[in-house]
């Protein structure tokens, strides 16, 4: 039985399940999947590894109306092996982003909700080169000027490839759950050791990585509360906002990159970084709720930008 | 092969460019009679980290802003993105994608652009540089990776000797070269004389061709669903849109 509207709205976007998350953004009824289930695609390499396989290979895509609005949309299932890009997964993104780039009966706002540690190491090559043609194929479509939105509040993030991917939208949103970064902090602490970063320190690995600090830092557009309702609000406020993806564009990027570079590059913390943002909740900005957290990240120059 | 030896090779009439202490390459190179190329890249095995990829991209926006539709040629002998924290908490996500943005920018405004790998290049560092290109070679010492064999064995949790027997029968996850060609994203290797020539006339080409690499694949039977999933979504969304077009 379908969930009353309410009940969709407040449910948390971080326990929800990838088709959880689209049913409660999307207008009832109005969700057409592409490459359904029943269709049986699964990956043709995980049972070499002799590992389960699932219908959809853990992301749905497809077209719906979110509060009347035409849009495709694309999730990724946290759960099934951790989000990651394999080469049906992967393939089925690629597909939908081209369709959004080239048709031009196609919605003009691609919903991303990534959920996703990037690659999926059991089909890596596929997966990495499914990355770059999903980038590529998100280009095209903000060129021909199709607004492209992330969102990430997953229990999984986006990291590796899915973190690249996230800044190469038009527009991020994010809840305090939705950390965002390249290299996931136990891989940093493999690599490089526990005193480079302890991936146990909890409190450490969300001010590295948390939506909190990406929001305030500009890595991240808007804030969302837990909740399918946030998300989706923030979303339609974003799509009629989405920057060009053209030379200016670009070149605001790389000064703004330039400048926290500049600002923050000798920062070892994040709390070091709000210092000297003059942020006076510098020291509480973890307990802070989702409305003054919210107002406090509006206020910040370098939080609200039109460069991505 | 050395990065003089590279440059010596692919531009005999001429090359003057710069190493910075991030690793990254910048300068020029004249290619077939008399035209000038842009040639960029991470080289000195350096990881890719904040400061390298803002020097690079800079690099780029400068040669789009300078000289519309100069060819670009990418050498690679890097390793990943760097892992340290610092660069985690300052977006090196977002310093990454706004590389690879730009190499993309640059081919949708007509510069025709070639990576060209002659070592190590790996995950993120692969995706905003090789990965980024219209075309990518490879020559001798060319190692493209997503991760190394230790590290996949510890993250599959599978042993090593498994691993290697399975990477002899499929291309899908396993580093090198020779997994990265069948796949599709490296499209051609240059050995031997006359790289200078197929230099040339991989710069003649058009730039920002649509993105052919899952067909590629598909014809060197090392990646052989990506294409047809892609396809079949586009295809199931067409028919869609007819649908909702009557309505």
């Amino acid at each position: 039985m379908k969930n009353s509207l309410t009940e969709s709205d407040q449910s948390s976007w971080y326990e929800a399940t990838a088709r959880q998350r689209v049913d409660g953004l999307l207008d009832p009824g109005s969700f057409k999947e592409f490459v359904e289930p029943t269709a049986r695609q699964i990956s043709p390499h995980l049972h070499l590894f002799d590992l389960p396989e699932a219908f959809d290979d853990g992301i749905v895509v497809g077209w719906g109306t979110m509060k009347g609005r035409e849009i495709l949309i694309a999730a990724q299932e946290g759960r099934f092996m951790g989000g990651t890009f394999g080469e049906v997964h992967g393939g089925k993104l690629v597909g939908l982003l081209r369709f959004a780039a080239r048709s031009r009966s196609a919605p003009r706002a691609v919903l991303m909700l990534l959920d996703t540690g990037g690659v999926r190491l059991q089909e890596a090559n596929a997966g990495e080169l499914a990355v770059s043609e999903i980038i590529r194929a998100i280009l095209e479509a903000r060129a021909g000027g199709v607004a492209v939105i992330a969102l990430i509040g997953g229990r999984a993030g986006a990291f590796g490839g899915g973190g690249i991917m996230a800044a190469c939208c038009s527009r991020i949103v994010v809840s305090e759950h939705g950390r965002l970064g390249v290299t996931g902090p136990e891989v940093i602490e493999t690599n490089r050791g526990v005193e480079e970063f302890d991936s146990r320190n909890r409190p450490l690995v969300w001010q590295v990585t948390g939506g909190k600090t990406r929001r305030l830092l500009g890595g991240a557009d808007a804030y969302a509360a837990d909740n399918i309702k946030s998300f989706r609000d923030a979303a339609i406020r974003l799509l009629d906002k989405a920057p060009n993806f053209d030379l200016p564009t670009m070149e605001l990027e790389q000064e703004r990159l330039a400048r926290r570079l500049k600002q923050f590059g000798e920062c070892d913390s994040t709390t070091a970084i709000w210092q000297k943002m003059n942020i006076a909740e510098r020291d509480r900005i973890a307990e802070l709720s989702d409305a003054e957290f919210d107002r406090l990240a509006q206020l910040q120059a370098e939080a609200n930008h039109d460069a991505r | 092969m050395t990065l003089d030896e590279l440059l010596g090779k692919l531009f005999p009439a001429g090359h003057e460019s710069h190493v910075d202490e991030a690793g990254i390459l910048s300068g020029t190179g004249l290619y077939g009679e008399d035209r000038v190329a842009a040639v960029l890249g991470v080289v000195n095995q350096a990881p890719l980290g904040i400061e390298g990829a803002l020097a690079l991209s800079g690099c780029v926006l400068q040669v789009i802003r300078q000289s519309p539709r100069q060819p670009i040629v990418v050498l690679l002998d890097g390793q990943s993105q760097r892992m340290r924290r610092r660069d985690e908490m300052l977006g090196l996500n977002e310093y990454l994608a706004h590389l690879t943005k730009c190499f993309v920018l640059a081919r949708q405004r007509g510069h025709r652009t070639v990576g060209v790998m002659f070592g190590t290049i790996a995950a993120g560092a692969f995706i905003s540089t090789g990965l980024a290109q219209d075309l990518l070679v490879a020559v001798a010492g060319a190692n493209p990776q997503v991760m190394d064999m230790p590290s996949i064995a510890r993250v599959t949790k599978l042993p090593r000797e498994k691993l290697d027997a399975l990477s002899k029968t499929t291309p899908v996850f396993a580093p090198g070269l020779n997994h990265a060609m069948p796949i599709g994203a490296v499209v051609e290797i240059w050995e031997g004389q006359g790289i200078a020539t197929k230099l040339a006339a991989a710069l003649q080409e058009p730039a920002g061709r649509p993105d052919r690499r899952d067909q590629l694949g598909l014809e060197r039977k090392g990646r052989l669903k990506a294409a047809e999933i892609a396809q079949r979504v586009e295809k199931e969304a067409d028919a869609y849109a007819a649908i909702v077009a009557k309505t």
